[in-house]
């Protein structure tokens, strides 16, 4: 395991610049989730550091040596690809063990059995073992994809959207799992989601990115509460965060646009709002609401009975102010 | 009662496509099949009319295509020793003794030698030509693979006498190598395009991957992309030995002696002792084995080259 940094790293496409001036740290140990929508650099992002792309500026080390012109062989590094990643013309077993047997690692026969077997029972696969990769399931031949990682002890784990195509239950064990696995050997992790219970929930630090830059870099909690621009805020948070012009609700404000999370809106007295529907999510129950023409999302108390059309008061509770473009007022 | 899936053709439907297929692959092997069965014939019975369907089965046609023979006086030979071999009895019969081998032996050997050599030679550069356009950012990849097509744009024998005339200078006529090397530049631009197709459709990711799991690039080409061309590189291969066994133009321009393949040895038979259609037959017959074996033994793969971009996975 190892400590990995990215200074001012940029990577152009022709006219697109995928990754433009990264700049981060991510600790040895650390469970780094990067954030943002498709096309903001994500990926390039894991590629650059495994070395199947080139840099065009900047600088990356991987335990305080700088890997430029390294192959990815020789980073080590092990990645979870998205899809297609199982060679299909081998059994889930050498799949498996396949960066075992690989000319860096040159693992004993017998200590390949052994890895591979204890990574088939934590991925719940052992009885799948001697199938053809293309014999399983979606869902299998992901678990396969990142067992084929786990079996390793490389510097940096690279996973790009690892459980996206899994089901919701698998989903659930597996990122209890990864979690574990991360926690117990100490791994050094850099993840990419959409998924924000992912992010919250194994990440030691969120980076947010936006159109190839790192637009905020922090642990989930400070990513949640604290974030710098309504495009941080939106990443995190379900449901969304609630952004209004400030001059719905009286009183003096410290900008024009206001970030409301459901949780942050008190029901009681302040601005009139109607209510539009209530949906009921077993624990929680999500109230929507029209105020003055803008649609807002909250939580509805408790024992508390809404209908349409039925008309309650609200109030801002420690919101977040954000100027005309976007960015946070402190 | 079984369930049947609105795609899947009913069973009668299967009955009559089968039949069809059966009814035009007896059609097609008619000319095949008489061929074989007029390797065994006797000479008169080969020109036999009406043509005998159902006759004597003889070996005088692979003795006669195997042997060279000379004419002997019958009361010669009463003098001989009585005959040691089925081959010398079959032989006498017709008053004749066996002279020595014929070339064909050596001439089926030139068409192993030279076919399957310039198949794998094709094979094997086809295949890193067209691993190198698929995943390389070559300069000028287009025209260089539209120059490679041109050179299949005009029929090979209309640059026979430059060959000819370069082929005397540089010593290659009548060789092995030059043969080899003359199938190759041939079948280089099918091979690969060909497999330039296959290599597109095997996703880089595997690649990639392999080379995140501690491989070389050569080593992930070899162990991860080349098991999955597997299929393309054996429908090429078929097609290129079909091409370098059946050609006659060139082997008869370039080669005599030493180098000459089957294809032009097979008619000379013609030309000795009479129309010896048997032994005509009987070379055509053991020249078709090599390719229906190899064929046979790669038809899964070339099923799946044949449909090649049809379906995909």
């Amino acid at each position: 395991m190892a400590e990995v940094t990215l200074a001012n790293v940029s990577k152009a496409f022709g006219a697109t610049q995928a990754v433009d001036g990264i700049s981060m740290t991510i600790p040895d140990g650390g469970f780094v989730v990067l954030l943002g929508p498709t096309g903001a650099g994500k990926t390039t992002t894991l590629r650059l550091i495994s070395g199947l792309e080139k840099l065009d500026q900047g600088q990356i080390t991987i335990g305080g040596h700088a890997v430029d012109g390294l192959t990815p062989a020789q980073r080590d590094v092990a990645m979870v690809f998205q899809q297609y990643s199982l060679y299909p013309h081998l059994s889930v077993r050498d799949n498996l063990a396949f960066p075992l047997r690989s000319p860096i690692l040159k693992t004993p026969e017998d200590e390949i059995a052994r890895k591979v077997s204890q990574i088939a029972e934590i991925l719940q696969i052992p009885h799948k073992l001697d199938n053809k990769a293309t014999e399983l399931s979606g869902g299998e031949m992901q678990r396969v994809s990142i067992g084929r990682a786990l079996v390793r002890d490389p510097s940096i784990y690279l996973m790009d959207e690892p459980l996206s195509s899994l089901d919701a239950k698998l989903r659930a064990d597996l990122r209890v799992e990864l979690k574990r696995i991360q926690a117990d050997l100490g791994s050094t992790l850099l993840y990419v989601t959409h998924d924000q219970v992912e992010a919250m929930t194994m990440a030691t630090h969120v980076g947010v990115l936006q159109d190839g830059k790192l637009v905020q870099y922090g642990t989930p909690r400070q990513i949640y509460e604290d974030p710098n621009s309504i495009y941080v805020a939106s990443r995190l948070g379900l449901p969304r965060i609630n952004i209004l012009p400030s001059g719905l609700f009286g009183g003096s404000h410290k900008g024009p646009q206001i970030g409301l999370r459901p949780e942050n809106i008190t029901e009681g007295d302040g601005a009139e709002a109607r209510v539009i529907r209530a949906e009921h999510l077993g624990d929680q129950t999500r109230l929507h609401v029209d105020l003055q023409g803008h649609a807002v999302t909250t939580l509805a108390q408790d024992g508390r009975d809404y209908t349409p059309d039925m008309t309650l008061k609200i109030s801002p509770k420690d919101p977040l102010y954000f100027d005309a473009g976007g960015d946070r007022i402190q | 009662m079984s369930a049947h899936s609105i795609t899947e053709p009913s069973s009668r439907a299967k009955w009559v496509a089968g039949s069809l297929v059966i009814l035009y692959a007896l059609i097609t092997m008619v000319p095949l099949a008489w061929i074989m069965m007029t390797g065994f014939k006797t000479p008169p019975d080969s020109i036999s009319y009406p043509p005998k369907v159902i006759f004597e089965p003889s070996l005088e046609g692979y003795v006669n295509l195997f042997t060279t023979r000379t004419r002997v006086t019958p009361d010669a030979l009463e003098a001989l020793p009585p005959p040691a071999t089925w081959y010398d009895e079959i032989v006498r019969e017709r008053n004749m003794v066996i002279a020595g081998p014929s070339k064909f032996g050596e001439r089926f050997l030139n068409s192993v030698i030279i076919g399957f050599g310039s198949t794998f030679l094709s094979v094997f550069l086809g295949t890193l030509a067209a691993y190198a356009f698929s995943r390389f950012k070559i300069p000028l990849a287009d025209d260089l693979l539209f120059f490679i097509l041109s050179t299949r744009m005009m029929p090979p024998i209309a640059v026979a006498i430059p060959i000819f005339l370069m082929y005397r200078n540089l010593g290659l006529s009548d060789t092995h190598l030059g043969m080899i090397l003359l199938y190759t530049a041939v079948n280089i631009s099918l091979a690969v395009w060909l497999l330039k197709g296959f290599i597109d459709e095997i996703p880089r990711e595997y690649e990639e991957a392999a080379l995140i799991d501690g491989y070389t690039r050569f080593q992930a080409f070899y162990k991860v992309v080349l098991p999955q061309a597997a299929t393309g590189i054996a429908s090429t291969a078929i097609f290129c030995l079909i091409f370098a066994w059946n050609e006659y133009a060139f082997s008869v321009l370039l080669t005599s002696a030493t180098a000459q393949t089957a294809p032009p040895f097979i008619p000379t038979i013609i030309g000795v002792g009479g129309l010896d259609w048997p032994a005509v037959a009987a070379g055509a017959t053991i020249f078709l084995l090599p390719v229906m074996i190899f064929t046979i033994l790669l038809r899964k793969h070339l099923l799946r080259g044949i449909t090649f971009g049809a379906v995909r996975k």
